[in-house]
């Protein structure tokens, strides 16, 4: 392929990707690698970054696009490696050889594997990602047109899990040059490093996969959207935590954004008093006017939310982004339900620590079960018994779930007779649109007496919470 | 396009990546290969440079140093909320106009006087147009361009593409030789895409730890090497945790100073009880960091 063609290609799947790239920025992409030549990869990488990614959270994405068009090496390094690398291929390539011969055991490669992210050696590492997809990952004889590379049988032989409680006793050991670590701090550096490894194989049988089929048809099947648009019911655990970490910044830039808008809208009616005092000193004509200022509307909030298993991720983000911004709300009280329900107001302490919530609010969703089985209907009635005084003329219902039932009474009174009770109510919904009102879902019901929005994603969230202020 | 077949006064500076990462690590400023990169390439390609990153990782710092190396001038624009044209680009001095309306006599022509007091000697550069008027090598700073407002922005656009400014009275003016700029941000605010089309994107992360090292070392005099490494380790370990706010590079320099000033040798537990408030702003960010360093060895 010329190299004008894959470039186009490139930057198409990234536009694939989900980044927005310009024609402008490819331009410029076009004159920035010109400039710098392209005797270098990274030096290439960091060129296409610089003008074609503008915003971090799209860096990772960049990187899997980057490194399926421009893949380091062919095959396991012994082919056209020469193209790429330069000079330093002929020796790596007799190294491997060599360490091809030492790991004949699965024990020994994983043993190296531990001792390479313990001394945090990337390039050891690299080789020996790239050394284990060639023997675990590869499945012969599958014919033309299937991918004959796997990283589900790579990791599934490497065994990730007890690979970190490997890496944490290294850790914990330490040697002469590193210090040892408090237990704590070992399982945390070895879960981020063992994960690291894990993006690594995932993104080395992208590569193989890619040399098999093309690129493109690679990046748009295996890569997944940046963070913020990935749904909450299909993160999986390492997204959740990354999730989280974006909590703060996310719940930062949201009250910048909204206390920008107040400000421009702060002008209130005009004061009258003020203005023709103030046109005394103008011999009476009023040159300058003066105005009340408004009065800030802070509404007072109240969160009722389905902890069941489905979408109990979705319901702890929402409230921890809530809870983030309680200065911007007069009051907010959260209630947690499966099939009965618990208030979960007291466990958020102001600058807590937001994991420690997290797991302080998991251990409480065990008071909003009875039964275990999710139960909206019978979830309500009892919000309305036990908690009468919760909804009031100020108050904004929020209610956060999925809207599946298990074919129990969805109890649409009890619902009715709440928003009644309320100033504003919404119900967000998890899932996406089309599959409301599928299998057990009451969606539409529910949806005739209080308006449900879709919320499948950080994006989507943030864009209602600042709505909702 | 014309215009730029007329010499244009060749503006070089850096050679390669690899002289940007040389000249500016001879100028105290220890970039990593991307950074270097981006630096060269902001100065070859003559875009401006929109450095993001966590605060104090660097990104004024870059600034100046790229200003150091160069052996240019530095024109900084602090942005803040509420920041207008006046301040940022040029005004009037109205005292002075004035002042010389009053002086003339009444046998002189409005069109005269007109004339006379919208002229250069009336003008009050603001950062902006004194960095593009320079004729000099110039670095100009914007720096926390997140924290102005839209509508400035939109005033940026102008100078950043190319590199003029139209003054109503004056006609417009063009820069003698393009400056070097570089936009910081924190990121609290999305900048519109119009912004960030035209400038090169370069994101500044915690660096590694022998980069970090290297840094502490350069930037404190008087600490020991194996000093540094045990402190640079215990701020990568404090970054794994997950923290309201890590620990950046200039809180690490803080704590190298905080310690050389205690005269301490050695990095024990005591010590870094007492010292983590320099590494640490947040009441629960202390106690988790104290709990996960303090947990029981098996």
């Amino acid at each position: 392929m010329p190299l004008l063609d894959r470039h186009i290609a490139f930057v198409e799947a990234l536009r694939t990707a989900g980044l927005p790239v310009s024609l402008a920025e490819d331009l410029d992409a076009v004159e920035a690698v010109t400039t710098l030549g392209l005797g270098d990869r990274e030096g290439v990488r960091t060129a296409f970054a610089a003008t074609l990614v503008k915003r971090q959270s799209h860096r990772a994405s960049f990187d899997a696009v980057f490194d399926l068009f421009f893949p380091a090496l062919l095959g396991s390094g012994a082919s056209g490696g020469d193209r790429t690398q330069g000079a330093a291929r002929p020796d790596a390539e007799g190294g491997s050889d060599v360490r091809e011969a030492r790991f004949d055991e699965l024990g020994e490669l994983r043993e190296a594997l531990v001792e390479a992210m313990a001394a945090d050696d990337q390039e050891a590492l690299l080789q020996l990602v790239r050394e284990s997809v060639e023997r675990l990952g590869a499945m012969p004889g599958r014919p033309r047109g299937m991918s004959s590379w796997s990283s589900y049988n790579t990791l599934q032989k490497l065994a990730p899990d007890t690979l970190v409680l490997r890496l944490a006793q290294a850790l914990m050991a330490g040697t002469d040059d590193r210090g040892s670590r408090s237990e704590e701090l070992a399982m945390v550096g070895a879960a981020r490093r063992v994960d690291a490894v894990r993006r690594m194989v995932e993104s080395d049988v992208r590569r193989r996969i890619a040399e098999e089929k093309d690129p493109e048809h690679v990046a748009r099947t295996t890569l997944r959207p940046p963070l913020d648009q990935i749904a909450f019911t299909n993160a999986r655990k390492s997204d959740i935590d990354e999730m989280r970490r974006q909590i703060y910044p996310l719940a930062r830039r949201l009250a910048a954004r909204l206390a920008k808008e107040q400000h421009a809208r702060r002008r209130g009616p005009l004061d009258f008093r003020r203005t023709v005092r103030a046109s005394v000193s103008t011999g009476g004509v009023p040159m300058v006017t003066h105005h009340r200022p408004r009065r800030p509307h802070r509404p007072e909030l109240v969160v009722l939310c389905d902890v069941s298993g489905s979408v109990a991720n979705f319901a702890s983000f929402t409230l921890l982004l809530v809870y983030a911004l309680r200065e911007q709300f007069g009051k907010v009280r959260a209630f947690t339900f499966v099939d009965d329900v618990h208030e979960v107001t007291e466990e958020f302490v102001p600058g807590a620590d937001l994991e420690e919530t997290l797991t302080r609010l998991a251990a409480s969703a065990r008071h909003a079960s009875l039964w275990g089985r999710t139960d909206y209907g019978r979830a309500f009635v009892q919000f309305r018994e036990k908690y009468p005084d919760a909804l009031g003329p100020k108050s904004s219902l929020l209610v956060l779930g999925d809207a599946r039932s298990n074919y129990t009474d969805p109890r649409i009174a009890t619902l009715r007779d709440m928003v009644d009770a309320s100033r504003h109510a919404w119900w967000l919904n998890p899932e996406a649109r089309r599959q409301w009102d599928t299998g057990d879902s009451s969606a539409r019901e529910y949806g005739e007496v209080v308006p449900m929005v879709e919320c499948r994603n950080l994006t989507q969230l943030t864009e209602f919470v600042h709505d909702l202020v | 396009m014309l215009c730029r077949l007329y010499a244009e006064p060749v503006t070089s500076w850096f050679d390669s990546p690899t002289d940007a990462a040389k000249r500016l690590h001879d100028a105290g400023y220890l970039a990593d290969q991307a950074t270097a990169t981006t630096t060269y390439l902001a100065g070859a390609l003559e875009k401006p440079l929109l450095v993001e990153g966590p605060a104090g990782v660097g990104k004024t710092e870059l600034a100046k140093a790229v200003a150091r190396a160069t052996g240019a001038d530095l024109v900084r624009l602090q942005c803040y909320e509420g920041l207008d044209e006046a301040r940022a680009l040029y005004e009037w001095n109205y005292k002075k106009q004035l002042l010389r309306i009053q002086a003339t006599g009444a046998d002189q022509a409005w069109e005269q006087t007109h004339d006379d007091i919208f002229t250069e000697e009336f003008l009050l550069t603001r950062p902006l147009l004194t960095a593009i008027r320079r004729e000099e090598p110039t670095v100009l700073l914007v720096d926390e361009v997140d924290k102005t407002d839209v509508e400035v922005e939109g005033l940026l656009l102008e100078v950043l593409s190319d590199f003029q400014v139209t003054i109503p009275e004056l006609g417009t003016v063009a820069a003698v030789r393009r400056p070097f700029v570089v936009l910081t941000s924190n990121a609290t605010r999305e900048l519109s895409e119009a912004v960030k089309r035209r400038c090169l994107f370069l994101h500044l992360d915690y660096p590694d730890a022998q980069r970090e090292k290297a840094i502490v070392v350069s930037q404190v005099p008087g600490v020991d090497d194996a000093l540094a490494g045990r402190l640079v380790e215990v701020v990568a370990q404090l970054r794994e945790l997950e923290l309201k706010k890590a620990p950046s590079i200039a809180e690490s320099v803080d704590w190298a100073r905080t310690l050389i000033a205690l005269e301490v040798e050695r990095l024990d537990d005591e010590t870094v009880d007492a010292t983590l408030g320099v590494l640490l702003k947040h009441a629960s960010d202390h106690d988790k960091a104290l709990k996960a360093l303090r947990t029981p060895r098996r």
